[in-house]
């Protein structure tokens, strides 16, 4: 179209009929940034500290098991059970030996009587007076290491081996004294997963519910935007940009805030210096893991904001 | 705002299309109310102007509501661009809304963004870029009188200044079919023939133009518009001209 045709039917027209383009604009946010928002950032904020504590409770438990059972795995103890005490010395002396000829045993020492002495005073009193003297009888007990996996069938075939040297000689795993232990560890590790799922499934109740605040404050908007040809992606994606600044926002503060307290907890543990506790640290794969509890929240808060927003414009023509 | 899937604007002539709109039998009512539309049929062509009149209440926002595809019928049949707009799935209808100018009767400005913005909103939608979009939205501005109301926001801004705006919108992207629900209502007079010019002048470019009016001096002001009345949502036709209109002169776009 020229200018001039125009001109020849009526007055001059805007420079949109004859296609000029050119210029610099700055585009505003279609719906207004602080009518989305509202408590969502503090709320995912909070959800995010808490699944980040959860997470680092989780395999902290996990590290602490493992650590323990790593100890613990192919270590056996055999207790001489025999009240006499000449006798009980007899065959814990046999037994030893036996071990020590045994193929995939690497160690085994028998538990100095003092060591023995130290572990019952707390519930015997002074080992002279009690122990020492007979009066109440303490069984040997040899702390012995296997090569490879201690499966119940090579635990059996130890015991019967070994009472043919030592009569008295009883044969338990040491991880067995700890199966309850480890038991309690995977029931809070599965608790830790459990609050983290909840934690997740409430930021998405909140997000759920903010958007369809948001829709609704913004309905009228949203109708001309529709009408004007924007579609549902175009429309969510708003919703979902606006959600996500929210989100970030909120992630960093809580992780922060979460840093702090798993920094704190871990310094007041290690200061337990106990060893089933020192060996719960976390390394480096695990704060990896932790790191993807936040960007995991914010990719939540955006799927269920894009979720809500495309489910409600469905209900437009 | 940008869309992978845009598509600008095409105007009649190129895209050949026989008729812009045909709606044939088309009834509407609003729950289990009587009809407000009953039995409308008619063809708009390309590069027409039509005003539609009638009595308050007699189905005339309703018609346009239809026509700019905020509504779905309750019976009948309606193409629109050559595209059976009642079966044509959800997703492909904001290809054929951007192919629509609107202007409503509340204006329906986005109330937080200013001028500027409200009128850049279809070209954003469309896809167009901010460089490309600068220059035309200024210009229309300007042309609406606005040119130092640009930053405004519609609050500030005078009922006369805000359907302007929305008419500034409206036509920003070249639709191919304008729809303008009492576009002069609020403007002064010399403004309402100002933006007529607007509209005949877009006409001319192929634009098919519906003007839903109860301002009887502006049906005169466009000598070759045709008249859709209204009554009790009935469509009158006495003629047959709607339904069945002239032939296209040589050399003229209009029917």
């Amino acid at each position: 179209m020229s200018e001039g045709k125009t001109e020849a039917h009526g007055p001059r027209l805007p420079q949109i009929f004859a296609r000029r383009l050119g210029g610099a604009g700055e585009q505003a946010d279609i719906v207004p940034q602080s009518r989305l928002s509202g408590p969502i950032p503090w709320v995912i904020a909070i959800m995010v500290a808490l699944m980040v504590i959860a997470a680092a409770g989780g395999l902290t438990l996990r590290n602490t098991g493992r650590a323990a059972a790593a100890e613990l795995s192919g270590g056996i103890t055999v207790q001489i059970v025999e009240a006499r005490v000449d006798e009980r010395d007899r065959q814990a002396v046999k037994a030893l030996a036996a071990l020590a000829a045994m193929p995939g045993v690497t160690g085994a020492h028998l538990v100095p009587q003092s060591e023995l002495d130290s572990l019952v005073e707390p519930w015997l009193g002074d080992s002279a007076d009690a122990v020492g003297a007979g009066a109440v009888p303490v069984p040997a007990l040899i702390d012995a290491r296997l090569a490879g996996a201690l499966t119940p069938d090579r635990l059996v075939g130890l015991q019967a081996a070994l009472r043919q040297s030592a009569p008295a000689a009883r044969v338990d795993a040491q991880s067995t004294w700890l199966a309850p232990v480890f038991g309690a560890i995977g029931s809070l590790q599965w608790l830790s997963l459990a609050l983290i799922v909840v934690l997740a499934l409430a930021t998405g109740a909140a997000v759920l519910l903010a958007a369809r605040t948001a829709l609704g404050n913004n309905r009228a908007t949203i109708e001309i935007v529709h009408l004007l040809g924007g579609t549902d992606a175009q429309i969510a994606a708003i919703f979902q940009r606006s959600i996500a600044r929210d989100a970030i926002g909120g992630a960093l503060a809580g992780s922060s805030a979460a840093l702090v307290v798993i920094l704190l907890l871990g310094r007041s543990f290690a200061a337990l210096q106990a060893g089933i506790v020192t060996g719960g640290t976390l390394g480096l794969a695990d704060w990896a893991a932790l790191l993807v509890v936040p960007a995991a929240a914010v990719v939540l808060a955006m799927i269920t904001a894009r979720w809500t927003v495309i489910r409600a414009l469905r209900g437009m023509l | 705002m940008s869309d992978p899937e845009a598509v600008p604007p095409r105007s009649p002539s190129s895209s050949g299309e026989a008729e812009i709109v045909q709606f044939d039998n088309v009834g509407l009512r609003y729950g289990t109310d009587r009809e407000v539309l009953s039995d409308v049929s008619f063809t708009l062509y390309p590069g027409s102007f039509y005003f539609l009149t009638g009595a308050s209440g007699a189905g005339k926002t309703s018609l346009l509501k239809l026509l700019y595809l905020a509504q779905r019928p309750s019976r009948g049949a309606i193409r629109m661009f050559g595209t059976d707009a009642i079966t044509t799935p959800r997703e492909k209808l904001p290809l054929l809304r951007r192919r629509l100018g609107v202007v409503f009767q509340d204006f329906r400005l986005v109330p937080h963004l200013s001028a500027y913005d409200n009128v850049a909103l279809p070209l954003r939608v469309a896809g167009v870029s901010e460089r490309e979009l600068a220059g035309p939205v200024t210009d229309m501005l300007e042309w609406v009188g606005l040119a130092d109301r640009m930053a405004a926001r519609p609050a500030t801004l005078s009922g006369g200044e805000q359907q302007r705006v929305a008419i500034a919108r409206a036509v920003i992207g070249r639709p191919d079919l304008l729809v303008a629900d009492e576009p002069t209502g609020n403007v002064d007079p010399d403004m309402a023939v100002k933006l007529l010019r607007l509209f005949e002048a877009l006409n001319r470019l192929g634009t098919t133009v519906v003007v839903a009016t109860h301002d009887v001096h502006l049906l005169r002001k466009v000598p070759d518009s045709l008249i859709m009345r209204l009554d009790r949502g009935r469509l009158g036709d006495p003629t047959g001209a709607l339904r069945y209109p002239p032939r296209r002169s040589a050399g003229s776009s209009r029917p």
